[in-house]
């Protein structure tokens, strides 16, 4: 049998703003093929862990490692894309091509067939010479999936990429989710519905401002440990001590 | 009629330098500009204009008006205001349009002081307001050069530029030229304001980016055809600003900006895309 291997880990990681943790002392490892939900209340730090992942946030401690060389596609929340800007969606979607073609690579005929069967793959054929401006919020978070599928990255983040959105596009999307895991990627999701988590991913991690549980979806979704969560409370003491917590 | 148009500058050399000068700054400034607007940067390129003062006066002050002594004080100017803002924004808590209008205030205060000390106010009429009509053959090399290297450098920057405005995170999980792109950028920026400010001042050379991208922005959706009307715009400007000057007896510099204004106005009432017109008479709905 061979070896599942780790796509990535974290060492004893805190990651955090000014030197007060948002995820504290995250310990473990996602196996690559996971299909893992990060849960947890608003303000428990799960945007900040896959900020931590893809590199833009440094923990304060502890270490976040990723399988070799391997490439992260990461769908950040909607609102931080600048829809005003005249951008056509066969623009913005071909940006997914950008590890391949870089600053100055050309986009040859084999990208735009990928380009279109991207495009047909999350329902915006016909969509192309449209502004960006135009696209309601579903059809945007449509062209963004199309995006990551071009960028064919062996690990791939989404940052509550189903918040307003309608459910007969959710259902689409999360067949891509559920395409990229049958391509043995690793796929990792912010999400908030529960009974959408249950259905479809084998693993979770349910934190609150510090792992509460982690591991299959059942286990972890125990009413003790959502009600644990809950408890964690968002607090922001001015006078918080120097953290000597060690590794059990 | 024809002659209206033609004999000035078939007659006059100056006229054609003059027009060799605007077109020139118009083929560089205009895709600044409409980059500029685009990343919301616009009032940027107004502080940066103020910013080149000082430098430009030292040069005068040391060397008289001497276009290579201008250049390069101006330059530096420039490209130390643009460092010291991005720097303060960076790690204090002041965002960078007050550092930068900080930055703008102190430096045009201590460059009218510093022209003041030693020329006269023709001096600083000469470098506020530009001498469009006596262009030099070095000056009109160093404008060409500078809108050369700025069309050269947007071409290749093209990609991680739009990348930054639009989607600035996507941007880092693929690539570290977000910053690398930022700096190259502001350089063009400097780089274009002080050629622009040996024809129309450091006060004016500013109008000459922004009014023809701020009006391009009122045709069309597309970035290219921003760009390539902006360059359209800034070309007609010039030619009627100087025909302008010419026939009217008009100071050339505020002329030429002034038809750059009537340009912008003309589209933000008349512009197919959210001019004034079409936003008060739309016409009946569609049917999808």
């Amino acid at each position: 049998m061979k070896p599942i291997s780790t796509a990535i880990r974290f060492d004893e990681v805190t990651l955090g703003y000014d030197r007060r943790p948002a995820v504290h002392h995250l310990d473990g490892e996602i196996p690559s093929g996971s299909l893992m939900a990060v849960v947890g209340p608003n303000g428990a730090g799960k945007s900040t862990l896959l900020k931590g992942i893809v590199g833009t946030l440094t923990p304060l401690e502890g270490r976040i490692r990723l399988d070799g060389a391997c490439g992260i596609a990461y769908l950040p929340q909607a609102a931080e894309i600048d829809r005003s800007f005249p951008l056509s969606v066969y623009d913005l979607v071909a940006m997914g091509l950008w590890s391949r073609s870089g600053l100055f690579g050309g986009i040859s005929r084999h990208d735009r067939t990928r380009i279109e069967q991207a495009l047909a793959a999350v329902g915006l054929l016909g969509f192309e010479r449209r502004p960006i401006s135009t696209l309601s919020g579903g059809q945007m978070q449509r062209a963004l999936f199309a995006r990551l599928l071009l960028q064919d990255a062996p690990v791939i983040l989404l940052d509550e990429p189903f918040t307003a959105i309608d459910a007969k596009t959710t259902a689409d999307l999360l067949d891509l989710v559920r395409r990229w895991h049958d391509e043995s990627r690793t796929v990792v999701a912010v999400l908030h519905d529960l009974d959408m988590v249950r259905r479809t991913f084998p693993q979770t991690l349910l934190i609150a401002r510090e792992p509460v549980a982690w591991g299959e979806t059942e286990t972890v979704l125990q009413p003790e440990n959502l009600l644990k969560a809950r408890r964690m409370v968002e607090a922001y003491d001015p006078h918080a001590d120097i953290c000597h917590r060690k590794v059990a | 009629m024809l002659d209206l148009f033609y004999t000035p500058f078939a007659e006059f050399e100056f006229m054609q330098r003059a027009l060799v000068g605007v077109i020139a700054i118009a083929l560089g400034g205009g895709p600044v500009g409409v980059f500029l607007m685009l990343r919301r940067m616009s009032l940027t390129g107004d502080a940066m204009a103020h910013a080149i003062l000082p430098g430009a006066a030292v040069g005068y002050l040391v060397a008289g008006l001497s276009l290579p002594a201008m250049t390069i004080g101006g330059l530096f100017a420039g490209v130390v205001v643009a460092v010291a803002a991005g720097l303060v924004s960076r790690f204090t808590a002041l965002k960078e349009d007050a550092s930068l209008a900080a930055f703008y205030l102190l430096s045009l205060a201590l460059g009218v002081t510093i022209v003041s000390l030693r020329g006269s106010n023709v001096d600083l009429l000469h470098v506020l307001f530009g001498t469009v009509l006596a262009l030099d053959d070095n000056t009109l090399l160093l404008i060409a050069s500078i809108s050369t290297i700025t069309v050269l450098a947007l071409a290749a920057l093209y990609r991680p530029l739009v990348l930054e405005c639009v989607d600035p995170v996507f941007l880092r999980s693929v690539s570290r030229a977000g910053t690398p792109t930022h700096l190259i950028f502001v350089g063009l920026v400097v780089m274009n304001l002080v050629g622009g400010f040996h024809a129309l001042g450091t006060l004016l050379a500013v109008g000459m980016m922004m009014l023809p991208a701020a009006a391009s922005r009122f045709w069309s959706n597309d970035i290219t055809v921003m760009m390539m009307l902006s360059v359209v715009i800034g070309i007609a400007s010039g030619l009627c600003g100087l025909l302008l000057s010419f026939h009217a007896e008009l100071p050339a510099g505020p002329a030429i900006i002034l038809s750059a204004g009537a340009a912008y106005v003309l589209s933000l009432l008349l512009g197919r895309e959210g001019g004034v017109l079409w936003l008060a008479w739309p016409g009946k709905h569609l049917e999808a």
